[in-house]
C-alpha cells in the first residue's frame, strides 16, 4: 500500500465514524431547526411548509423581545456575580500549597455531582417564607419566585464553570511577573490592574461564556425558582415545543440563542487573541 | 553603603543563610558567587524584599531596609528569567517603573528614549518581548531596572541564559554601563569566570555561609579555604601536614608552599596549573593526556599515590606526549597552604 | 506577599454559598418530621422510603443503562475522532465540529434532536436518549483525548511505522496504550455528565421510561417528599466516594509507573 493510500484509509477509519455521527445527529438537526424557522405552524400542531418570515417578526414583538431582554439581564447578572465571586476564589486557590489546591478545587466541583434539580430545589427551601434564611434573620422577606431567586439559582449552578477556567489562567501566570511589578514600585492594586488582570483576561472571557450561555438558555431554574412569573427564552422554547407545539416559532427562538452564542464566542476569541 | 549583618534564613531543617555579614561599597560591582543551593539567591531575594530573614539586619545608607515594603525600596532587581511583561511593548515595559514613581509623561518619554539608546535597542521600542532574542530581552530587563536610577541594582544570574558569544559582549556592556551610570551592582552567579571578569569584589558562598570576600586576584591567588581553592578556577590540591616551607604529603614527600605559620597542622596545598612546570626536579609522574585549546596546552599527569592527575597549563604547544615520564615543580611562593576544616 | 485580606471574603463566601444548600439537604434527610423547615429529630426513615420508591428505582436503573451505553458509544467514537483530528487532518472546521456538541446550549441540542427524531420517525425511548447523550459525550471524550495526544510523543508512532507496523497495528499497540489514561478520564467525564443530564433527556425520552433526573424533576414540580433529601445525600456520598477512589487509583498508577 502506498503511503497515500494509508493516509486516506487512516483518515477514513478514524474520522469517518465520528464525523458521520456528528453529521447525522448534530448537523441534520441544526439544519432542520434552521429550516423550520421559515415555516408555519399548522392548525393542529404540524408544520405547514410555506415560506414565511412571521416567526422573525414575532420575535421583534415587544412581548417576546422583552422575554429575550429578561433572559439577557438574568444571564448578565449571573455572569457578573460569578466573576466577582469566582475571580478572588480562583486567585486564592492558585496561591494555595499543592495539596490544599487539589482539595479546594475538588470542593468547588463536588456540589456539581449531586443532582442539579435537587440543588435547585434546596434553594426553594432556603429562600421560601418559612425557610432557613428568613428564619435565621427573623424576617419574612419574599425571597422566592422573583428574578433575584433565579439569579441565585443560576449563579449556584454555574459558578464552578467560572472558577475552573479562571483558575487555569491564573495558575499559568509567572509569579516573577508579579514580583517584577512590585520591584518596579507598583502597589498590589496596580500590579493586579496592569499585570495580572490583562494577562488573565482570556480566562475571564472563557469563564464568562461558560456561565452566560447556559444561564441564557436555562428553563429549569426560571420555572422552579421563578415560579413561572417571568418568562425566559428557555421557558419559552420549552413551552413552544412541548405545549403550544409551535415548532417553527420555537426554532426561531433557538436560532436567537445560537446567534447569541456565536456573538459571544467571537468576542471571546477576540479577547483571547489580544492577550 | 549596604550593610548586611548576621542574616540567617531557614527553610524547615535547611539553613539557607547562616549568619551572613557583608558590606558593599557605593559604586562597587559586587558578586555573590557559589554553587546552586548555596543561599546566594535567597540573599538576593531578601534584599529585594521577597523573603524575610529569620535573624539579622540589612541597612542601606543607614536606613533599615527590611522594614520597607518591596515596592518601596530604592533597589531594583533584574530577574534571571527577565520577567518582562509579555503583553506590553518594550517601551511600556521600561516606562512601567517610572509610571509608578508618578513621573511626568514628557520626562518618561525622554528617559525611556535615552536608556533605549544606551542599550542599543532604539528601534525595538514598539516590539513585544516575544519578538526579541534572548540577548535583546536581557538588555530590556536591564534597561527597565536602570531607568529608575536605583541606588542598588541586583542581578540574578544575568548572563546564564545567553550563549557564549553573546555573553562575552554583554559582560563588557554591563561593565561599561556600570561605569557610565555609576550604580552599585550586586550580581549573583554560579559561574566563577563571570564573577571574576565582572566584579570588583567577590563573596564566595558555600552552604549558606560566606567563605571569603576578596578582589578577584586575591581570591584566585590566595584562596583561604579548601572550598574556595577548589571552586575558583582550576587548582591542584594536595592533602598533608604543614611543615616549614611546605606541605608534607604522605608518599610524595615535602612539597614547596607558602602559608601562614601553620606548622604541624593538617593542611591543603593549592597550586594553579599555570604555575606548575615540567622541570628537572620535583614530583615524578606520567603524562596521561595532552589537550590544546585557547593557545594553551593542558597536560594531565598521573602521579603515584594520588587519585586525581596533576594539571599543568603551559603556553603554546606541548613538547611531551601521553606516556612520557616527567617531573613537576613549582615555586613555593606560587603554592598556597590552606588550613583544613 | 500579594494576598490582600479582603480577597478572603468572596473566597469563603463562595464555599459557604456552594455548600449551604447541600448541608440543608443532608441534615433534613435525617429529619424525623415531614416539614422541610422544622427539624423534628433524627430518623433514617426517608432512606427507607427512598429504597422502596419504585419510580425512583426505575429512574435510577434507566439512568445507569443510558449512562453506560452512551459512554461506551461516546468513548469509541470520541477516541477515534480525537486521533483522526490530531493525526489525520488539519481542518479547523472539523476541529470545531468535534467540539460543537459541548459548546451548544443543551436546550438547542435537545430540541434539534427532538425535531430530528420526529422527522425520521425514530421512536422515543431509552435508545433515543442513549444516542443523544453519546453525542455530547463524544465531544468531551474527544476533547480530553485530544489534549492527551498533543502531549504524547508522535515519534513513538513513527518508530512503530519504521519497524514495519501498519496504521491499525500502530494504533492498537502503540497509540492506544499511551492514550489509555486520557480515554479513561474522558469516559469518566462522559459518564458523569450523562448521569446528571436533564434537558436533553427530558426532550428525547419516552414518558414511560424516564431517567432519574426526569423523575426528580416531576417530583420537585409536583410535590416533594423528604425522601428527595435522602436521595441527594446518597448521590453526594457516591460522588465523594468515586472521587476518593479515583484519587487513590491515580496515585497507585503513578507509583506503579515509577517502578
Amino acid at each position: 500500500m502506498s503511503p497515500g493510500w494509508g493516509r486516506r484509509l487512516g483518515a477514513f477509519v478514524f474520522l469517518g465514524p465520528g464525523v458521520a455521527y456528528l453529521a447525522v445527529l448534530l448537523l441534520a438537526p441544526l439544519a432542520l431547526i434552521l429550516s423550520y424557522t421559515v415555516f408555519r405552524r399548522g392548525r393542529f400542531g404540524g408544520i405547514v411548509y410555506e415560506f414565511t418570515t412571521e416567526n422573525f417578526s414575532r420575535l421583534l414583538d415587544p412581548l417576546y423581545l422583552n422575554v429575550v431582554l429578561v433572559s439577557i439581564k438574568l444571564a448578565t447578572l449571573t455572569t457578573v456575580f460569578a466573576l466577582l465571586l469566582g475571580y478572588p476564589t480562583a486567585y486564592l486557590i492558585a496561591r494555595l500549597p499543592r495539596t490544599w489546591k487539589t482539595i479546594a478545587l475538588v470542593a468547588i466541583v463536588l456540589p456539581f455531582w449531586t443532582n442539579f434539580i435537587i440543588r435547585v430545589y434546596a434553594w426553594t427551601i432556603l429562600l421560601s417564607g418559612p425557610g432557613l434564611i428568613n428564619s435565621a434573620l427573623g424576617t419574612q422577606f419574599e425571597l422566592l419566585y422573583n428574578q433575584g431567586a433565579m439569579v441565585t439559582g443560576l449563579l449556584y449552578s454555574y459558578l464552578p464553570l467560572m472558577v475552573l477556567p479562571l483558575y487555569a489562567a491564573i495558575e499559568k501566570l509567572d509569579p516573577q511577573l508579579r514580583e517584577a511589578s512590585a520591584n518596579l514600585g507598583a502597589s498590589a492594586f496596580t500590579t493586579f490592574r496592569r499585570v495580572t488582570l490583562p494577562l488573565t483576561l482570556p480566562g475571564v472571557a472563557t469563564g464568562c461564556v461558560f456561565v452566560f450561555v447556559p444561564s441564557f438558555g436555562n428553563f429549569v431554574i426560571p420555572e422552579i425558582l421563578g415560579g413561572g412569573r417571568s418568562a425566559t427564552v428557555g421557558t419559552l422554547i420549552r413551552t413552544e415545543f412541548l405545549q403550544s407545539r409551535d415548532w417553527p416559532f420555537g426554532s426561531a427562538l433557538s436560532l436567537a440563542v445560537i446567534l447569541v452564542l456565536v456573538v459571544l464566542l467571537v468576542i471571546q476569541s477576540w479577547v483571547s487573541r489580544r492577550g | 553603603m549596604l550593610k548586611i549583618d548576621g542574616v540567617t534564613r531557614r527553610f524547615g531543617d535547611v539553613t539557607a543563610l547562616d549568619n551572613v555579614s557583608l558590606e558593599i561599597e557605593q559604586g562597587e560591582f559586587f558578586a555573590l558567587l557559589g554553587p546552586s543551593g548555596c543561599g546566594k539567591t535567597t540573599l538576593l531575594r531578601i534584599l529585594a524584599g521577597f523573603e524575610t530573614p529569620d535573624e539579622g539586619t540589612v541597612t542601606l545608607d543607614g536606613e533599615d531596609l527590611l522594614s520597607m515594603a518591596p515596592n518601596r525600596r530604592p533597589i531594583n532587581l533584574m530577574f534571571q528569567s527577565y520577567a518582562l511583561f509579555p503583553h506590553m511593548t518594550v517601551a511600556k515595559n521600561i516606562a512601567y517603573g517610572l509610571e509608578q514613581e508618578k513621573v511626568g509623561k514628557a520626562e518618561i518619554k525622554q528617559r525611556v528614549g535615552e536608556v533605549l539608546e544606551t542599550i542599543g535597542l532604539g528601534e525595538m521600542a514598539s516590539r513585544k518581548p516575544g519578538q526579541l532574542s534572548g540577548g535583546q530581552r536581557q538588555r530590556v530587563a536591564l534597561a527597565r531596572a536602570i531607568v529608575k536610577r536605583p541606588r542598588l541594582l541586583l542581578l540574578d544570574e544575568p548572563l546564564s541564559a545567553l550563549d557564549k558569544k553573546v555573553r562575552a559582549g554583554m559582560q563588557l556592556e554591563l561593565k561599561r554601563l556600570q561605569n557610565e551610570v555609576g550604580i552599585t551592582f550586586v550580581v549573583v552567579t554560579h559561574d566563577q569566570e563571570e564573577a571574576m571578569s565582572l566584579a570588583d569584589r567577590i563573596a564566595v558562598f558555600e552552604s549558606g555561609r560566606v567563605r571569603q570576600v576578596d578582589e578577584p586576584v586575591e581570591l584566585y591567588e590566595r584562596p583561604r579555604t579548601p572550598f574556595v581553592a577548589d571552586f575558583v578556577g582550576a587548582n591542584n590540591l594536595f592533602e598533608g601536614t604543614a611543615v616549614p616551607g611546605g606541605l608534607d604529603v604522605p608518599d610524595l614527600g615535602v612539597l614547596p608552599g607558602e602559608g601562614t605559620e601553620l606548622a604541624g597542622v593538617k593542611a591543603l596545598l593549592a597550586v594553579r596549573p599555570e604555575n606548575v612546570r615540567l622541570a628537572d626536579r620535583g614530583l615524578l609522574g606520567t603524562v596521561l593526556d595532552v589537550s590544546f585549546y585557547g593557545g594553551i596546552s593542558h597536560i594531565a599527569v598521573t602521579v603515584e599515590g594520588r587519585d586525581k592527575p596533576v594539571l599543568v597549563a603551559q603556553q603554546g604547544a606541548a613538547k611531551v606526549e601521553a606516556g612520557a615520564q616527567v617531573r613537576l615543580g613549582w615555586d613555593a611562593h606560587d603554592a598556597v597552604l590552606i588550613q583544613e576544616g | 506577599m500579594g494576598k490582600p485580606r479582603f480577597l478572603y471574603v468572596p473566597f469563603w463566601l463562595t464555599y459557604v454559598f456552594l455548600y449551604a444548600p447541600i448541608l440543608v439537604l443532608v441534615v433534613m434527610s435525617f429529619n424525623a418530621g415531614r416539614s422541610p423547615y422544622v427539624y423534628e429529630g433524627f430518623s433514617l426513615k426517608w432512606y427507607g422510603v427512598l429504597a422502596e420508591d419504585d419510580k425512583i428505582m426505575q429512574g435510577l436503573v434507566n439512568t445507569l443503562i443510558v449512562a453506560a451505553a452512551s459512554t461506551v458509544l461516546a468513548t469509541v467514537l470520541g477516541t477515534l475522532l480525537a486521533v483522526g483530528l490530531a493525526r489525520h487532518t488539519r481542518s479547523k472546521l472539523l476541529d470545531a465540529l468535534g467540539l460543537m456538541p459541548a459548546i451548544l446550549p443543551d436546550l438547542v441540542l435537545a430540541i434539534g434532536l427532538l425535531v430530528f427524531y420526529d422527522v425520521v420517525k425514530f421512536s422515543l425511548g431509552l435508545h433515543s436518549v442513549i444516542l443523544s447523550h453519546a453525542l455530547f459525550g463524544m465531544a468531551f471524550v474527544a476533547a480530553v483525548v485530544r489534549t492527551r495526544l498533543t502531549h504524547a510523543d508522535s515519534s513513538l508512532e513513527e518508530a512503530s511505522r519504521d519497524l514495519g507496523a501498519g496504521p491499525v497495528t500502530t494504533f492498537v499497540r502503540v497509540t492506544l496504550p499511551q492514550l489509555a489514561p486520557g480515554i479513561v478520564a474522558g469516559a469518566l467525564l462522559a459518564f458523569t455528565l450523562s448521569i446528571d443530564e436533564f434537558v436533553i433527556a427530558f426532550f428525547t425520552a419516552a414518558p414511560t421510561e424516564p431517567t432519574l433526573p426526569i423523575v426528580i424533576y416531576s417530583m420537585v414540580r409536583f410535590g416533594v417528599t423528604p425522601e428527595i433529601n435522602a436521595l441527594a445525600s446518597i448521590l453526594l456520598l457516591v460522588s465523594f466516594t468515586v472521587v476518593i477512589v479515583a484519587q487513590r487509583m491515580t496515585k497507585i498508577g503513578e507509583i506503579r509507573a515509577q517502578d
